[in-house]
């Protein structure tokens, strides 16, 4: 498989009221092309912090060591067209008095190269393919007319508009109920799939990732704390904390994970 | 940081703590430099600033010294600004209170009158009562209030109809308080920060008002206004415009020197943000 | 379109009661007067006790106050505002005649304001932080500072004593005989230094209000998400920020006329606009009671529909107002 990513002794610190907070810690790991990639971690861990950075969407006051390197690739990747990001909370991801449709639209019409009523169009299609009901008058409607779950269809439907080669879910399904949240991990592994593009899966819920994720990352408190493939990590744990969110998980879905382990990857 | 030190460390707070120091300098130095009436003639009229310096800003068209005449309108505007500010505080604070504590049709009742205040404009409601009354400083303030206690009224009910609900109000309910004592004892207290926010823009407000009335003759014939000498000078404006020039020009600085402060004491007193 | 119709008529009620409190507050207000209509009109004209009694029976001011006020409500709901003691004539047919005036003033100066502030205000807003921001923010502040009056009268000495660019005052030559395009042109060049006097006031309002509601926009989530998509900056800028930011100002709008109207009182008598303002002052002057309270009137209800105008305006603006929360 070739590398996607390469990132070296990645540090990130955060400047606060005078004040520097280190978000991340001489972090280093690769990803690959096409695969799909968890990053677990409670909060403060980083992991968002590692989402953004890798995005490239770090506010202005932040200092950055180590590096980043894209490789197989001569110019920095653009936001839209090289990469998805699809955030947390849908209900402030969506501008509030912008038709829905109008803001996949836009996506297509900046990197894409198409008109606006073939942005419109290719916008129909894409909502089509996150599975929202009635397209035609969901493109006309706006984001306060729609549930949570709808709206991280749109969300993701935004992310992927320009065909992007990596898409990055941060918390994607943390303000969702938990049955949507399950659909919209579905989606995903189902988009993720139909386009070739590689996954990055940031969450604090080490069970869901491993639904999705051939490889898990663990962070802790800004650190790199345990990578390996996702059977290896559920099945036998080498850190200590790694062991510690399993457990917190561990009871009645258990046996289901245990096997639904043992079947991915 | 205790909040002084904060405060200094804002460029507009000093700007504005500056340029306020300067006007309350004026203002109470006034008689001490320009004892005597400032209404009297001092030397020849018309005379342009910086020819003698016993008359440093010229004087005016009857001979009256325009600094001093400048010195003696810092009182007035001051006295008004702040006076004005404060009544319609007041006044705001408990209509805005009584209405959003008491609810139901007194607060129905309350709101349609502060709509009716906030309706008819305020300058107009002003010339009307100061024509009918009569001008002097005291109908000049109370014409000001009226049409500036309707923002704090509405800021002051916001803040109580969400204190109220809390369990500090509950609890004095239970031990048998009176409403009225809840009302002004505990919840008002608490409500008032965002009134108090509200003090600079209405200080400059209430100085630019008596501006505006003194201007069109409605101040205080007794009292020398920058208002009143803006108009004196529009008669003479081609010959000599200094004379509007001038007290316009002290306007602008001490209107400006309390935005200043003003902004300067929010900024003191609001929680930092992070610059994204 | 059903969402603004129920609004209206909302509003609608809870204005007929604000009027009536502002014609039976400000009928009090006038009660208050030392002397009436009737001195003021005889200090001026002359005459004797028989005189002043005569007249004050013909227009009505020997009968008792509620009388009087239960007599004006009846004669307001046939719209008839009583009779002008000044100008002699129908207080209605006054008002109507320099109503005009205000509102092309009124309206010319909050195209501007609006206009211009809210652009200068994008163009600081899009840069927080940078000179031109910080320049447009001490600047506006300092306009806001100074008062129409004054405003006017250095624009005056500037633009019409020196420069000669503009005339001095009125609203068009007087006895030119022009017509159309050419009178159109006239009252143009009349009202250049009056609109921009009220309107560079309340211009660093709205400058300051889109600033202020732009820095706050570029802190939202949906900015950070728009960034994400590799947006060009113009469009996050004008499509994302901008149009997020616009809806208070509108509402200021309606805010802002009230405070407008007063501002033209002093703008109309600086610049000789034969406006309601300019009445208003005169109607002091005169101690003209009645057509003081037509004044007050006729701005209450003039505030009010702008309010509603705006209001609904706001609704098409904004797909949250009205709408029952998110369906399933």
């Amino acid at each position: 498989m070739t590398a996607l990513l390469s990132i070296r002794d990645l540090t990130v610190t955060y400047r606060r009221d005078g004040s520097e907070v280190a978000a991340l810690k001489h972090v280093s790991l690769d990803v690959a092309a096409g695969e799909r990639f968890a990053i677990i971690g409670e909060s403060g861990s980083g992991k968002s912090t590692l989402a953004l950075a890798i995005a490239g969407l770090l506010p202005q006051s932040t200092r950055i060591g180590g590096r980043i390197d894209w490789l197989g690739r001569d110019h920095a990747p653009l936001g839209g067209r090289d990469i998805g990001f699809v955030f947390q909370d849908p209900s402030a991801s969506l501008d509030p008095v912008m038709a829905i449709g109008e803001q996949i639209a836009e996506v297509a019409h900046t990197h894409l190269g198409l008109t606006w009523s073939q942005s419109y169009a290719k916008a129909k299609s894409l909502l089509e393919r996150v599975r929202l009901p009635e397209p035609d008058a969901a493109l006309r409607a706006y984001p306060h007319q729609l549930s949570g779950g709808q709206k991280q269809r749109v969300a993701i439907a935004a992310a992927i508009a320009a065909g992007p080669k990596l898409l990055i879910a941060d918390e994607a399904t943390s303000a969702l109920d938990t049955i949507v949240q399950a659909e919209i991990v579905a989606l995903i592994r189902h988009l993720v799939a139909e386009d070739g593009m590689t996954l990055l899966f940031v969450s604090h819920d080490i069970a869901l990732a491993a639904e999705l994720a051939e490889r898990i990352a663990v962070f802790r408190h800004g650190q790199l704390v345990e990578l390996g493939a996702t059977a290896q990590i559920i099945a036998s744990p080498g850190d200590a904390y790694t062991r510690a969110l399993l457990d917190a998980h561990l009871g009645l879905d258990a046996e289901p994970l245990l096997q639904q382990a043992g079947a991915s990857g | 940081m205790s909040p002084l030190r904060r405060f200094l460390r804002t460029p507009e707070a000093i700007a504005g703590a500056i340029i306020l120091v300067a006007l309350f300098a004026m203002a109470l130095a006034a008689p001490l430099f320009f004892p005597g009436d400032p209404q009297a003639i001092a030397g020849a009229a018309l005379l342009p600033p910086f020819q003698d310096w016993s008359l440093p800003l010229g004087t005016d068209r009857l001979g009256r010294d325009v600094l001093a005449e400048l010195f003696h309108g810092a009182r007035t505007s001051l006295a008004v600004g702040l006076a004005a500010a404060a009544a319609a505080l007041v006044v705001g604070a408990i209509v805005g209170t009584l209405a959003g504590f008491a609810g139901g049709l007194v607060d129905e009742v309350l709101m349609r009158v502060t709509d009716a205040f906030q309706t008819v404009p305020g300058f107009l409601l002003a010339l009307a009562f100061v024509s009918v009354v009569g001008p002097s400083l005291g109908v000049v303030i109370a014409a000001i209030v009226l049409g500036a206690w309707t923002g704090p009224a509405r800021v002051a009910r916001a803040e109580v109809l969400s204190i109220r609900e809390r369990d500090f109000v509950a609890g004095a309910r239970v031990i048998g308080m009176h409403p009225l004592e809840i009302a002004f004892r505990e919840v008002l207290p608490n409500a008032l920060p965002p009134v108090l926010a509200l003090s600079s823009v209405i200080v400059a407000a209430a100085i630019l008002t008596e501006a505006a009335l003194s201007f069109l003759g409605l101040g205080d014939p007794n009292r020398v206004t920058w208002g009143g000498m803006i108009a004196e000078g529009r008669a003479v404006l081609r010959t000599a415009p200094f004379l509007s020039i001038i007290p316009g020009v002290a306007l602008v600085l001490t209107v400006l020197g309390v935005y200043l402060a003003g902004e300067g004491v929010v900024e003191t007193t609001a929680v930092r943000r992070n610059l994204s | 379109m059903t969402r603004a119709l129920l609004l209206l008529h909302h509003r609608l009620i809870g204005s007929v009661f604000v009027l009536l409190i502002v014609v039976i507050g400000t009928f009090l207000l006038l009660e208050a007067a030392p002397g009436d209509a009737v001195d003021a009109y005889i200090a001026s004209t002359g005459g004797d006790a028989g005189m002043i009694e005569l007249l004050r029976h013909r227009w009505g001011l020997d009968q008792t106050a509620l009388t009087r006020l239960a007599n004006y409500l009846w004669a307001l709901l046939h719209l008839d505002l009583g009779q002008s003691v000044t100008f002699s004539r129908p207080i209605r047919d006054v008002i109507l005649e320099r109503l005009p005036n205000t509102l092309l003033l009124m309206g010319s100066a909050t195209a501007l304001s609006f206009g211009l502030g809210s652009a200068l205000g994008i163009y600081a807003g899009a840069r927080p932080g940078s000179f031109r921001d910080r320049f447009l923010s001490i600047g506006s502040l300092t306009l806001y500072a100074v008062p129409g009056f004054w405003l006017g009268l250095v624009l005056i000495i500037i633009f019409a004593v020196d420069l000669r660019w503009f005339p001095i005052g009125g609203i068009e030559s007087i006895a030119s005989g022009k017509t159309g395009l050419g009178r159109a042109a006239d009252i143009a060049r009349h009202l250049v230094l009056p609109v921009s006097a009220l309107g560079f006031i309340y211009l660093a309002l709205y400058l300051r209000m889109m600033r202020a509601g732009m820095a706050e926009v570029w802190r939202q989530d949906f900015v950070l998400a728009a960034r994400a998509k590799g947006l060009s900056r113009r469009r996050i800028v004008l499509a994302h920020v901008a149009r997020n930011a616009l809806l208070p100002l509108v509402t200021m709008l309606g805010l802002q006329s009230a405070q407008m109207l007063g501002g033209s009182v002093v703008i109309e008598s600086v610049f000789s606009v034969p406006g309601l303002g300019r009445l208003a002052q005169e109607a002091v002057a005169a101690r003209d009671t009645p057509l003081l309270l037509g004044i007050i009137l006729v701005s209450a209800v003039l505030v009010i529909v702008i309010n509603l105008l705006v209001d609904i305006a706001y609704a098409f603006l904004d797909p949250r107002v009205g709408a029952s929360e998110a369906g399933v």
